[in-house]
């Protein structure tokens, strides 16, 4: 397999609406100029585009087509365009590298969740005969995930607030997190059902984001970066769009791309031999699930971004991990990191990449 | 242009204007064979699940079997009582759901079935609700072959069912209500969402312009290039346009095409022209009407001049202009223009 890096990365502030459009364009600029100041590379550098992001969102057709003068995409560039989270984009990018039809390549996601009425938005994203038509919200969706492991003694509700405190805890050092602050089980438990069994705390906010991911091929990337973190396995697997004809207490999905994905590292503790991992889980006890799929025991560091639970940026937050976990490398602070990225209701799709230090 | 400016565009920067935007459309699908067998059984009060090469139930029916991948062979009856499997409570029903009032969300396993459905449970209240109650069907008293011909379930406890078995039976002999017993092969399921739309700084500033009668562009930091509607980024350059340059409302036709295909919505009797006006001064050219003249007079280059409504009617929006119309000044060179083309 030929080499290709993380070499930057850059969020938007992650916030409960923005005054902004749709089309994602104030979001992005900033964060395309931030990650260029990073890697010292202009907008002609870059050999492949692609963005993640929703016209269901954005409520009007082509949204991602306006977000492309964010790129300043002339003269014509190379762009493609997925109606996933930009995590399953950078996994476009990464072929693209891969394949040599380009050495610098930048995915981004955008996602203005405020537009619209969300819970409804997300209905859907379900099948579209049996479910979609009743119009299940996506809290409540969770909530019958989050109940089955309750039933079953997989976890208690907490072992589901504690998720959401360490999360909080772990914003407080991501300047760019909705969430974020000390708190305690004990506060959580004590506020009232959203949608029984779930929380408030239990639930991502809504939130307004985008964020970019700059890769490159292997000679690019040790010339643009001190320290970029390899990619040594990119894989994404998806489970039934059924709810009922799957085991939602755990995720097969994130277990076969988390175990496709490590097949690529240099052994180390732990199932896919990571020091830090972030999780894209949208909602406290899906970290359970997560952790457990992909065998994430201590003393692997889960989410130090604070992960969704502080900042859910729809189409956006899944890329997100990804950086957030190439940053620890490109820092130094790990050797090994994993980014996680979901799509669907109750964890339906996942994606796992494994970065390395070399 | 015919009236001064009312308001000062060199006010400071207010908020973006932002407008209510509901977006509603019809799905209408093609159910193909195995789901038209499941519809057209709601529809007359029965539920079908499909069995797989596993020997599971799988309901709702699944269209190709998860393990052989074979279409399935026929259909089997299940329920259509059933026990809850999971469930979780809307406090608050959304626009959409089955029920009005306060209910819960349940996979429901029927009896027979080895999966689970979703669907709504009508149990009044959260402390009703538990994990292996049992719950039965409650069918919509006029029924199409759609999932929503539950209307919902119900806890069993609630007691017998109003509709007898006798009628039922009769109920299915009869076979579908105006459907002649022909089996449902479509569903249409109505969306509806309501979004708040946004325009951009850039947008607001061009649209409150418009109000007072003015077209303002704005000028790319980077290449100079005056863009009408102004963009959040210049999409040679992509960084924010930040100068305004105020506009005249004559310009020239780039290019054009007559509409003589009527369609929904249609406000002007084709046949009509539908042009892209540049105006003089800016590097974009923007889609506008062009009346005042028979169509095939249109030209490449032909001068043209807004037509504004009366000032009384003007808003934040481009209907300020009603149409462009021919100034009879001499047309434009090509060459003045190729470049917008």
């Amino acid at each position: 397999m030929s080499d290709v890096a993380v070499i930057g990365f850059a969020e938007a502030p992650n916030v409960r609406s923005t005054d902004g459009t749709t089309n994602g364009v104030e979001m992005l600029v900033p964060i395309f100029r931030e990650v260029f100041e990073q890697t010292g590379l202009t907008k002609s550098d870059v050999g492949f585009w692609c963005s993640g992001s929703s016209d269901y969102l954005a409520g009007r057709a082509f949204s991602f087509v306006s977000a492309v003068d964010a790129i300043g995409a002339f003269p014509p560039v190379m762009e493609s365009h997925v109606e996933m989270d930009g995590a399953f984009a950078l996994y476009e990018a990464w072929v693209k590298v891969l394949t040599g039809e380009a050495d610098i390549a930048l995915a981004y996601g955008f996602g203005k969740s405020s537009a619209g009425d969300l819970r409804r938005v997300l209905a859907l994203q379900l099948d579209p005969y049996l479910m979609a038509p009743l119009w299940p919200d996506s809290v409540a969706v969770a909530a019958l995930q989050a109940r089955l492991g309750l039933d079953q003694g997989l976890w208690t509700e907490r072992a589901m607030a504690e998720v959401a405190v360490r999360s909080r805890a772990a914003a407080m050092s991501n300047a760019r997190a909705q969430l974020s602050g000390q708190v305690s089980a004990e506060e959580l438990l004590a506020a009232p059902m959203l949608a029984d069994p779930l929380r408030a705390h239990d639930c991502a906010p809504v939130t307004d984001g985008a964020a970019v991911v700059i890769i490159a091929a292997a000679d690019r990337a040790r010339e643009l970066c001190e320290r970029p973190a390899w990619i040594s396995g990119f894989e994404h697997r998806i489970d039934s769009g059924q709810l009922g004809a799957r085991d939602l207490t755990r995720s097969a999905s994130a277990a076969a791309a988390g175990t496709a994905a490590a097949a690529g590292a240099v052994g180390a503790a732990g199932a896919v031999g990571v020091d830090v991992a972030e999780l894209h889980a949208p909602f406290t006890h899906q970290e359970l699930i997560l952790r457990d799929a992909l065998g994430l025991a201590e003393p692997v560091l889960v989410n130090p971004s604070g992960g969704a639970l502080a900042g859910n940026p729809l189409f956006a937050a899944g890329l997100a991990r990804i950086g957030h976990a190439a940053r620890q490398i490109i820092s130094g602070a790990a050797d090994r990191a994993l980014g996680h990225a979901t799509s669907g209701p109750a964890l339906q799709q996942n994606l796992v990449c494994v970065m390395e230090a070399r | 242009m015919t009236e001064p400016a009312a308001a000062p565009l060199s006010a400071p920067l207010s908020a973006p204007l932002s407008a209510p935007l509901e977006i509603s459309f019809d799905y209408t699908r093609s159910l193909g064979p195995v789901l038209s067998q499941f519809m057209t059984g709601l529809a007359e009060r029965t539920i079908l699940g499909s069995r797989g090469g596993d020997g599971r139930v799988y309901v709702p029916p699944a269209e190709y079997d998860p393990v052989t991948f074979a279409p399935p062979a026929d259909l089997v009856p299940v329920g259509p009582a059933g026990t809850v499997l999971t469930w979780s409570w809307q406090p608050e029903p959304r626009e959409g759901q089955p029920l009005r009032h306060p209910f819960a969300w349940a996979l429901i396993r029927l009896d027979g079935a080895d999966t689970a459905m979703l669907h709504a449970v009508d149990a009044g209240c959260a402390a009703r609700m538990s994990t292996g109650m049992r719950v039965r069907p409650r069918w919509a008293a006029e029924r199409r072959g759609h999932i929503c011909d539950i209307e919902c379930f119900e806890p069993e406890a609630d007691g017998p069912v109003l509709t007898g078995n006798g009628q039922q039976a009769a109920s299915q002999s009869a076979g579908v209500p105006g459907m002649d017993g022909r089996p449902v092969t479509m569903m249409t399921t109505p969306v509806r969402l309501h979004y708040q739309h946004t325009a951009s700084a850039e947008e607001s500033r061009y649209l409150r312009a418009l109000q007072a009668g003015k077209l303002i562009g704005q000028r790319c930091p980077a290449c100079g290039k005056v863009y009408i509607p102004p963009r959040g980024a210049c999409p040679v350059d992509g960084v924010p346009t930040a100068t305004d340059v105020e506009l005249p409302d004559t310009g020239i036709v780039t290019t054009f095409c007559v509409v003589n295909v009527p369609f929904h919505g249609q406000r002007i009797p084709s046949p009509y022209l539908a042009a892209q006006v540049l105006l003089d001064g800016a590097d974009i050219a923007f889609q506008h009407l062009i009346l005042g003249c028979e169509p095939d007079e249109v030209r490449m280059g032909m001068r043209v001049r807004a037509v504004w409504k009366p000032a009384a009617e003007w808003g934040t929006t481009a209907e300020n202009i009603s149409h462009f119309e021919p100034t009879g000044e001499p047309d434009a060179p090509y060459d003045s223009y190729a470049r917008h083309l």
